[in-house]
C-alpha cells in the first residue's frame, strides 16, 4: 500500500483539478503557499493551519555532542530548529485509513 | 499539550500565523484572485498531503521536508496516576522532516 512519494507536481495537480486555474497558476500558486510559510518560520513565527497541524520554531541552546565515527567530544552550537506538531485530525486521518474506515493491520 | 505549554516552549515568541492569515497575504499579491479561491488552493495542498499520508504514502517537498507515516506496534503502557497498566493499540503517527534548505535558512545570519 505505501511507497509512493507524493511531490509538489501532485500537490499542483490537485490545485488545478479542484480550482480551476491554469496549470502554470497552480503551479505559482502552490510554490506561494509554501513560500509564506517558510518565510514565516525564517522569521521564527509559528504556523498555525487548523485541521493539519502547527509548525513552530524552537532555539538549541550549545550542547556537547559526540562524533559517532571518532568517539570525540565536539560542542554543538546553539541552532534553530523547526517541529511540526500534527493536529488531533490529522493523527485521526491517518489512524482511520484512506477511506476513512478503521484500519487494524498496517 | 495545552496551547499555554505550547506558547511558554517558544523562548522569545515572535508571534504566529493562522490559516486565515496565510490566505489574506497570498490574497493580497494575487489582486487577480477571489479570497475564496485563495482558501481553497490552501485547503487543497493541505488536503492532499493529509490524503496520501492517510494512504500510508510519503510527501516529500524540497526545500521544506518530507512528511511520512511511523507506525508504532500495540505495547503495554502504565496510567501514570493509577499505576495500572493499559494495552495500547498500534497506531500511526505522523513526522516531518525538516528540509536541508529549511534549516539552512532558520540559521543563517541571525
Amino acid at each position: 500500500m505505501a511507497g509512493k512519494t507524493v511531490t509538489r507536481a501532485d500537490l499542483c495537480e490537485a490545485v488545478y483539478q479542484k480550482v480551476g486555474l491554469s496549470r502554470t497558476e497552480s503551479a505559482t500558486l502552490v510554490e506561494m503557499v509554501l513560500k509564506e510559510i517558510t518565510d514565516c518560520l525564517e522569521r521564527g513565527e509559528t504556523v498555525k493551519l487548523s485541521s493539519f497541524g502547527s509548525f513552530v520554531v524552537r532555539k538549541k541552546g550549545q550542547r556537547i555532542g559526540r562524533n559517532p565515527k571518532t568517539g570525540k567530544e565536539v560542542p554543538i552550537s546553539p541552532r534553530r530548529v523547526m517541529v511540526f506538531k500534527p493536529s488531533a485530525i490529522l493523527k485521526q486521518r491517518i489512524n482511520a485509513g484512506p477511506d476513512g474506515s478503521s484500519q487494524q493491520a498496517p | 499539550m495545552t496551547v499555554a505549554k505550547a506558547n511558554a516552549n517558544e523562548q522569545g515568541a515572535a508571534g504566529s500565523m493562522i490559516k486565515s492569515e496565510l490566505v489574506q497575504r497570498i490574497a493580497g499579491q494575487n489582486p487577480h484572485l477571489y479570497q475564496r479561491d485563495i482558501e481553497n488552493i490552501v485547503n487543497a495542498v493541505l488536503g492532499e498531503i493529509t490524503a496520501a499520508l492517510a494512504r500510508g504514502d510519503r510527501v516529500e517537498l524540497r526545500g521544506f521536508g518530507a512528511f511520512s507515516v511511523k507506525h508504532r506496534p500495540a505495547r503495554t503502557g502504565r496510567n501514570p496516576r493509577t499505576g495500572a497498566h493499559v494495552s495500547v493499540d498500534q497506531k500511526s503517527v505522523p513526522f516531518f522532516k525538516t528540509g536541508k534548505e529549511m534549516r539552512e535558512r532558520l540559521n543563517k545570519a541571525q
